[in-house]
């Protein structure tokens, strides 16, 4: 297997590409290029053990450097894709080189959903890159007080980092309960008391309005519910923009993401898509979206990586079980399957001397997905039990079309 | 048939435990690996081969003898 392949992308989904093709024995040319200067990190622990605990580099690479030599890939840093021609399969550098290849896979990943508020600019924080990490570090300090607009997975774990140094943390979120939409009313709230057990206060049902500085340096914040909030620091979680502005005109189809089959092609030949950036088509027929989790970036890699040197993945994207974790208060929650936009949710599992409990998510009577706290050798126990249905599931519908 | 595991990168997503229990278990409350056997015979390599390939985090090494 040989021909040359660019990665556009360095983080998870284009390294996994990487590994993977050299794993499936492709020895043709391989290049990464990313803007990010650092060699290719991880992001999970950016909002983890990067604030908290050890914020070396080295710490959160996902592998050291000579594993690129190993693997005979060029690496270019810090250099910004900034034209793709689809035709020629050519990509064009913010340096000004250009690069062609005969497979090109567009992992660009996306960046911190800017926070827009009157006065916002300048003043308000967001957590993407190593970069971000380090800024919001040097701002952390005990004592100090942390708003955190936007109650989701990076506003829940900065929030659970500031009460681990001894800092106030209060979250400002738009909806009634921080989470709902990812994990029902029943789950989120569980994950409110948390918060709340941990000290962390939780402003639902309103957003920031405007932010002013004060003269002592603090920033005053006025809420649409017509309260104010005073703090030393300001970080925003409000999701993330798919990376594709570089790609437009390029033939490829673009629409929040860039669109892609259960394989990561894109309808130009020769150029996939995998991670948070890539729309990928759902197996089932379902609409096709971003998966902006670890896990499915790994998984699209993987099977980019398959297509790409002409080899059948050991798991199609049809077998894929979404899976998340996030660490908050020095506890693990974890989801797996479906958890979104479903209401019939049992307790499965509860030990509160530990504070630990598992819930099953149920769609018209059959188990869908899990999700709990402290429970990972359990939730461990399902992936089987939620496979076997979703293929039962997929067992129907192939009967009712044929 | 050597086994390595770094509980640094385990994102305890459980895979390994599916695929070769004898060879892998995992902390009951925060899901990271624990290697049972770090020397399995030669029963158990299909399945520990597996275990490492599918690991999202690449978490495993294995070193074939």
């Amino acid at each position: 297997m040989d021909g040359s392949v660019l990665i556009v992308g360095a983080s998870v989904a284009g390294v996994g590409v990487l590994n993977e093709l050299r794993r499936l024995g492709f020895n043709g040319q391989i290049t990464l290029v990313d803007s990010d200067p650092e060699y290719p990190y991880d992001r999970p622990p950016l909002s983890k053990s990067v604030l908290t605990g050890d914020p070396s580099i080295d710490g959160v690479l996902l592998h050291q450097r000579p594993h690129y030599d190993g693997l005979k890939a060029k690496i270019i840093r810090a250099s910004s894709a900034i034209r793709l021609d689809g035709e020629r399969r050519e990509v064009e550098l913010d340096s000004g080189a250009r690069i062609s290849a005969d497979f090109i896979v567009i992992a660009t990943g996306s960046r911190a959903r800017p926070f827009l508020a009157d006065g916002a600019q300048g003043l308000v924080l967001t957590l993407r890159s190593y970069c971000d990490a380090m800024r919001l570090r040097a701002l952390l300090q005990p004592r100090i007080s942390v708003a955190i607009v936007g109650g989701g997975f990076i506003g829940a774990e900065v929030a659970s980092s500031v009460r681990a140094i001894g800092a106030d943390a209060t979250i400002i979120e738009r909806d009634p309960l921080p989470l709902e939409r990812v994990l029902g009313t029943t789950v989120a709230r569980r994950v409110a008391s948390l918060h709340e057990a941990a000290g962390v206060v939780q402003v639902c049902d309103t957003g920031v309005e405007r932010i002013r500085q004060m003269l002592s340096g603090r920033q005053y914040l006025e809420l649409a519910n017509g309260t104010s909030i005073e703090a030393d620091v300001v970080v925003a979680g409000l999701g993330n923009i798919p990376n594709v502005e570089w790609a437009a005109g390029s033939g490829v189809e673009i629409d929040n993401g860039i669109f892609c089959d259960g394989s990561g092609r894109t309808r130009m030949p020769g150029i996939y898509a995998a991670g948070d950036v890539a729309r990928w088509q759902s197996h089932d027929g379902g609409h096709a979206r971003r998966h902006e989790h670890w896990t499915a970036a790994r998984e699209q890699a993987r099977i980019v990586a398959h297509a790409i040197a002409g080899a059948e993945p050991e798991k199609a994207w049809g077998a894929f079980l979404p899976y998340f974790w996030s660490d908050l208060h020095g506890r693990r929650l974890q989801a797996l399957g479906r958890t979104s936009g479903i209401d019939d949710v049992r307790l499965a599992f509860e030990n509160p001397d530990k504070g630990s409990f598992l819930y099953e998510y149920y769609e018209a009577g059959n188990l869908a997905g899990v999700a709990g706290i402290g429970v990972a050798g359990k939730i461990t126990r399902y992936n089987h039990v939620l496979t076997d249905v979703g293929e039962g599931a997929r067992t129907k519908i192939e009967e009712t079309v044929n | 048939m050597k086994i390595q595991i770094d509980k640094a990168r385990c994102i305890a997503a459980g895979q390994c435990v599916l695929q070769a229990p004898k060879v892998f278990d995992q902390d009951e409350e925060d899901g990271i690996v624990i290697l049972l056997n770090d020397n399995p015979t030669e029963d158990l390599w299909e399945s520990t081969r597996m275990a490492a390939r599918l690991c999202p985090s690449e978490a495993i090494t294995i070193i074939e003898d």
